[in-house]
């Protein structure tokens, strides 16, 4: 009864505005959805860089050049050899798939903060199986060594998913517990029932046929095509199927979905379970194809550098794949830098962090360079906190 | 009572406030007199709220000044208002539910024991001595979430006393209250005005009500001033004709219909809103295929929810629903759309689409997961694709391509998508909510004749409108609805205009005679 | 009693009710220390939260606070040189400097959430995440670059207030005077605090001015409160507690920095906000809870059952040590799961208010 009747919905810009912009060419509308990451990432290297010149003071004297020095140093480590390019590429794959795993859950409004736990529970499934299957032949050995992490990854997104589809208890908060939990679970096996003897260190056993199988001499192995050959399959997933209409509607307008006759319950439950198998993979990837074991402490930056990912790829898998690919180099170049440069690794962290920043104040950035808002935004920067106040959750 | 020689307490003169698409205001003149009843009078939507935020500072004009007591004042925000003597009761409450009725009239304006913590007892005090001036003995520490809505009013009402409000606003008052509990706001008025010299200004919709209490009357239609009387001057058939206008905008020919089976058949529904309270008490209609049936209504009175029952959005609570015969009371959305039926629900951009799906997507929400729109997992993109463009067509919906996100169309444009999806399809029965509103004329011609259309094949429709032109023009057969109520059902051939305006405004239940006895029995209290 | 412990399931509850009365005297005396920074980093919490700001970056301004009390802490020993403590907490200007430096950067990370989250009106919760993962990221690389090199940095911590052993002795209230009272500085004033802060929130013209703009800004707003400035006012002062736990960390429960050592505690935090329904006293009976499981927890491990108690030892025995050590966080997720149904949060919380002119 009030005069929201004589007030109409906001006025979407005329016909003409969105008919100049839909037939804008090709170059024009790649600008306007990679400008907002484009200008994030180069933000945040300059504030970065800044840094970087300023912590030189640390040993004496303001070196302005350091920073430029630490770059091409990041450079030349991910890129300036062929090894070099491998471990990029090796480095980005379980980035991929976590990145995935957490654009996935943002699609359907779900904030997946649960990364890390469920990479660890993944690593953590396919160590003991791959273990135990190490005299079993490889054909056998490698599939269920890896469906057996993906399994484990995915039960450990269910449970978060199901906590907050039938009490209500916030993801943010229920998968961040998860993660230490899952490192205290990890702590107590592998210390445990699925220690190995012989080692002068606590581990899990050789996975002799269960590792995947790698090109010679370098770290691409098997997991990195698995992760690679997904980013399609996810990207179709997602907006050619119907589960990932499902998914993506509950997270744009619940209400819309339940009219639909969608059940966003279910759909929280599969997502979140879906997410947890992407991470479990990746861990999976990590052990199988790289590590070939487990230690008590297994750790892994995988959790936060995934949500960085899926917010710079804009929870799409390609972006992801690109914003993995990314973060892979910065990872991959950063032990190169650390040596010649002396600059501590964890910069990278610190760059991820300015590149959340700048996603975030993301309309700033659009009245700089005056980029209309035109469902070209980071959508996922403001729909998350909507399930929060709604009398559940924090 | 009146002065003439001091200048009116308020003057607000050429307010002009204009909204994306509307003008919410137009050039409006208003003068309040110290110590009057003032009463704003006009439909939903007409401009009444919106004139009272700008006095209120909650919204500013465009043109236009205010002027108090002769001299022109600006007002930013509701501390200037406050400041200047101006309170305000807003028609949806702004009472904080968790807080004690002490604590949301305080809010704002505490007394203080020292400079940290609130003077509670001196705050009790003060409200108790207020409730017994003016009759309502509250409890200063109850909760007002557990507070009845009358009471809860009352609270209200304190707040501004507590401020010794010079200018008091009431945003529809009355719409929640009992007719005994009216009765008692309005002699606090005529104490306040009388005893304290405050003026008040009562905005309403409820033509008994304004005759009753007010000492001038000022009809708003469409954001212009169409019309001041004085009651003694004039009645209720007068003043619903200033409210809803003579002429009524006839833009399609209806045509004659031809109804056949009964489709819809709503028995004693009743239905509860989110709170919990119940808001449609026992309605009784049926629909039949071929036919228009148009709930008129105030908006507010119950259709949302009696709508929502029959979607399969919300349950009701007692009563049947049958469609064709088969009981659809326990229907999912999904379930009805499966037996054919259609909705353009009064919120768009909640149930009608998801703004920033491409239109293909928007199209095919109902039916995304059947073929040919999908083969279990795999959606087919062409064939949706195909379907869209189709529903561009020939419903003339304005867009550079399918693929654009549906947010990007104009209103009129996402309202024809909606009626493009709802539409195409054989249709047992068709409910439209407000499927006009706020739409440019062509896009409202557009689907009123396509409505006729559809009802011409055979489809059952129910229409419900706040707007009484769109109703009376569609409609075979109208009800009204009031306070939960189809109050009555008449042939939209016979129907006079001015006579469904006055049920939508009273109800049907009070009509002149039954006025003038509340009148005498106030008289008598006061 | 030994009868009774024939019956399986109650004979391992009374061995169970036994064993924590043992154990608690001896355990009660770091319950508090463990409880101050969650206690506190709650009440930064309830003021956000309290406002209608969702902030779980508390976890962030703690670890900062943490590293940037240190870090000043043990420049400002190491340029003063070794100082005398004074009084009973050992009080000395470098542990000073280092809590105010603490502050003064949780400070500052709170004022970009309330930016962040109030004037571009950003996702709150990925604000929080912000500033977690900008958190982490900082102090580790800061933490390697100044401090890794330097490992004699330091400036050790508050002493703990000794209360005359007549005291302790007292028969029934002696151990709970001790755990109140024989804390470090920081530890001893989170009582305070809850109390302080529990009677401004109900009693004082602030707190209720702050309760109707969590509820009901708009309500707030047509009397006349400004809204968008108390947000910003209580967000900004909240970082205070959240400065206050990261050095309690730093400068009182331990005398160094290790990277990402809040552990999950700025998240614990929040479950006790929800679980002591947005109460300073509640969530603290919360936070002491919390920190009583952890305690617990190793009490298990390294005084486990005795033959007092054979059924009890027995399936202690049999349960991994590492569930004890994740006791808090299995706790927080079961009252998450089981009490948020059921508690109610300030009605408009992580809601942006917009101060657009709605007709």
């Amino acid at each position: 009864m009030t005069a929201a009747d004589s007030q109409p919905h906001t006025e979407a810009p005329p016909p003409a505005e969105a008919e100049r912009r839909a037939h804008a060419p090709l170059w024009r509308r790649v600008l306007q959805v990679v400008a907002v990451p484009a200008v994030a990432v180069v933000g945040a290297l300059i504030v970065g860089a800044i840094i970087i010149s300023l912590s030189s003071l640390a040993s004496g004297s303001l070196d302005l050049l350091l920073p430029l020095r630490a770059y091409a140093d990041m450079f030349q480590g991910a890129f300036g050899s062929t090894r070099g390019i491998l471990f990029t590429i090796a480095s980005a794959t379980p980035l991929i798939l976590g990145g995935m795993a957490v654009g996935i859950g943002f699609k359907a409004g779900l904030f997946n903060i649960g990364a890390q736990g469920q990479f660890l529970m993944g690593a953590l499934g396919s160590a003991a199986v791959g273990a135990w299957l190490a005299g079993a032949p490889g054909l056998v050995a490698v599939p269920i060594a890896i469906i057996s992490g993906a399994l484990l990854g995915a039960a450990w997104g269910f449970i978060p998913g199901a906590l907050k589809a039938w009490t209500g208890a916030h993801e943010v908060v229920t998968t961040i517990m998860l993660n230490f939990i899952a490192g205290a679970v990890i702590g107590y096996l592998v210390t445990g029932p699925l220690e190995f003897e012989g080692f002068s260190f606590s581990r899990t056993g050789p996975l002799g046929n269960a590792e995947l199988p790698a090109f010679e001499g370098t770290t691409i192995h098997l997991g990195v095509f698995i992760a690679f050959a997904l980013v399609p399959v996810v990207w179709w997933l997602l907006w050619r199927s119907t589960l990932g209409f499902e998914i993506r509607t509950v997270g744009a307008n619940p209400d819309a979905a339940r009219y639909a006759g969608m059940h966003p319950a279910l759909i929280t439950i599969l997502t979140m379970s879906l997410c947890g198998l992407l991470a479990g993979l990746a861990g999976a990837g990590q052990i199988l194809g790289i590590s070939h074991f487990m230690t008590p402490s297994y750790g892994t930056s995988i959790g936060f550098d995934s949500i960085s990912i899926a917010l710079l790829g804009r929870s799409n898998p390609f972006g992801i794949a690109a914003a993995a690919l990314l973060f892979g180099a910065m990872r991959a170049g950063s032990g190169l830098m650390q040596i010649n440069a002396g600059i501590p690794v964890e910069i990278i962290d610190v760059i991820q962090a300015l590149i959340l920043l700048f996603l975030a104040a993301d309309i700033v950035i659009r009245r700089m360079l005056r980029i209309r808002a035109d469902g070209a935004e980071p959508e996922e920067l403001q729909t998350v906190t909507k399930s929060y106040g709604s009398g559940n959750a924090l | 009572m009146t002065e003439q020689a001091r200048p009116p307490t308020l003057e607000m003169r050429g307010i002009t406030k204009r909204y994306p698409g509307v003008v919410a205001n137009d050039h409006i003149d208003l003068d309040v007199r110290p110590g009057e009843i003032h009463a704003l009078l006009g439909e939903n939507g007409a401009g009444k709220s919106t004139l009272m935020n700008i006095l209120y500072g909650l919204a500013t004009p465009d043109e236009g000044q205010i002027l108090m007591d002769g001299v022109p004042v600006t007002i930013r925000d509701p501390n200037d208002a406050i400041d200047r003597g101006i309170s305000m009761v807003h028609q949806h409450f702004m009472l904080v539910p968790v807080l004690t009725v002490a604590e949301n009239i305080l809010l704002g304006d505490e007394p203080m024991a020292n400079p940290i913590f609130l003077d509670r007892v001196a705050a009790h005090d003060r409200i108790r001595e207020l409730g017994k001036q003016f009759g309502f003995e509250v409890d200063p520490d109850a909760k007002v979430g557990n507070l009845s809505v009358g009471w809860q009013q009352r609270v209200e009402i304190l707040k501004a006393l507590y401020r010794q409000a010079n200018i008091l606003v009431l945003d529809e008052p009355t719409a929640v209250l009992t007719p005994q509990e009216t009765r008692e706001i309005f002699a606090v008025l005529r104490q306040l005005t009388s005893e304290v010299g405050t003026s008040v200004i009562f905005i309403s919709h409820k033509l008994y009500e304004v005759l009753d209490v007010a000492d001038r009357i000022t009809v708003i239609r469409r954001g212009k001033v169409v019309g001041s009387r004085v009651p003694a001057e004039t009645n209720e058939e007068d003043l619903a004709e200033l409210m809803v206008g003579r002429d009524v905008n006839l833009t399609v020919d209806r045509g004659e219909s031809h109804p056949t089976d009964i489709m819809l058949v709503a028995n004693e529904v009743r239905v509860n809103d989110d709170r919990g309270h119940e808001v449609v008490h026992g309605v009784s209609f049926e629909v039949r295929a071929g036919e228009i049936f148009g709930i008129a209504g105030v908006a507010g009175n119950g259709q949302d929810e009696l709508v929502e029952s029959i979607t399969g959005l919300r349950r009701t609570t007692g009563g049947t629903l049958t469609l064709a015969g088969e009981s659809i009371a326990t229907a999912s959305p999904r379930e009805l759309h499966a037996h054919g039926v259609g909705f353009v629900p009064a919120d768009r951009h909640r149930f009608g689409l998801v703004l920033s799906f491409p239109l293909t997507d928007n199209i095919v929400l109902n039916d995304y997961q059947s073929e040919p729109y999908s083969r279990g997992l795999v959606r087919d993109a062409d064939a949706i694709r195909a379907r869209t463009e189709a529903c561009v067509t020939e419903f003339d919906v304005r867009t550079p391509s399918t693929a654009v996100p549906a947010g990007t169309l104009s209103g009129g444009n996402q309202q024809k998508l909606v009626v493009a999806r709802e539409f195409g399809r054989d249709l047992k029965l068709l409910i439209l909510d407000q499927p006009t509103r706020g739409l440019d004329v062509g896009s409202v011609e557009f689907i009123h004749s396509e409505t006729i259309k559809r009802r011409d094949k055979g489809t059952a429709i129910l229409l419900v409108s706040a707007e009484l032109d769109e109703v009376l023009e569609l409609s075979d057969r109208i009800g009204v609805m009031y306070r939960g109520e189809l109050v009555a059902i008449v042939d939209a051939r016979s129907a006079d205009k001015e006579e469904i305006g006055l049920l939508m405004a009273t109800g049907g239940k009070v009509g002149s005679d039954a006025t003038k006895k509340m009148t005498t029995e106030l008289e008598q209290a006061s | 009693m030994d009868v009774l412990y024939g019956i399986p399931i109650i004979g391992v509850l009374i061995q169970f009710i036994g064993y924590v009365v043992e154990v608690t005297p001896g355990i009660a005396p770091i319950v508090l220390g463990l409880a101050a920074p969650i206690a506190l980093g709650a009440m930064c919490g309830i003021m956000n939260e309290r406002s209608g700001i969702v902030n779980i970056g508390i976890e962030g301004m703690m670890l900062s606070g943490a590293f940037a009390g240190f870090l000043v802490a043990g420049l400002v020993h190491q340029s003063m040189g070794p100082v005398e403590g004074f009084g009973p907490f050992g009080i000395t200007p470098a542990l000073l400097a280092g809590v105010a430096a603490a502050i003064v950067v949780a400070m500052l990370l709170s004022a970009l959430h309330a930016w962040l989250s109030i004037t571009i009106a950003a996702d709150q919760i990925i604000s929080g995440v912000i500033i977690n993962v900008a958190a982490l990221g900082l102090t580790g690389y800061l933490n390697r670059l100044l401090i890794t090199p330097n490992p004699r940095l330091g400036a050790g911590t508050f002493s703990t207030f000794r209360i005359p052993p007549e005291v302790a002795d007292f028969p029934v209230i002696g151990w709970i005077l001790e755990m109140f009272l024989e804390q470090g500085p920081i530890a001893i004033s989170v009582v305070a605090f809850v109390i302080v802060l529990q009677v401004l929130l109900f009693r004082s013209r602030w707190g209720l001015r702050t309760r109707a703009v969590g509820e009901h800004p708009r309500a707030a707003e047509t009397v006349g409160v400004n809204v968008v400035r108390m947000r910003y006012r209580n967000v900004i002062m909240a970082g205070i507690f959240a400065g206050l736990a990261g050095a309690y960390l730093t400068l009182e429960g331990t005398s160094s920095f290790q990277n990402g050592m809040t552990a999950g505690r700025g998240f614990i935090a929040l479950a006790a906000v929800i679980f002591g329904r947005w109460t300073p006293v509640g969530a603290f009976g919360a936070a002491v809870l919390f920190a009583y499981s952890g305690a617990f927890g190793q009490a298990i491990r390294i005084r486990p059952p005795g033959i007092e108690y054979p059924d009890l030892g027995a399936i202690v025995a049999a349960i991994p040590s590492q569930v004890y050590g994740s006791l808090p966080y299995i706790v927080t997720i079961v009252i998450l799961a089981g009490v948020v149904g059921r508690s109610i949060p300030p009605a408009a919380v992580g809601r942006p208010y917009r101060k657009e002119e709605q007709t």
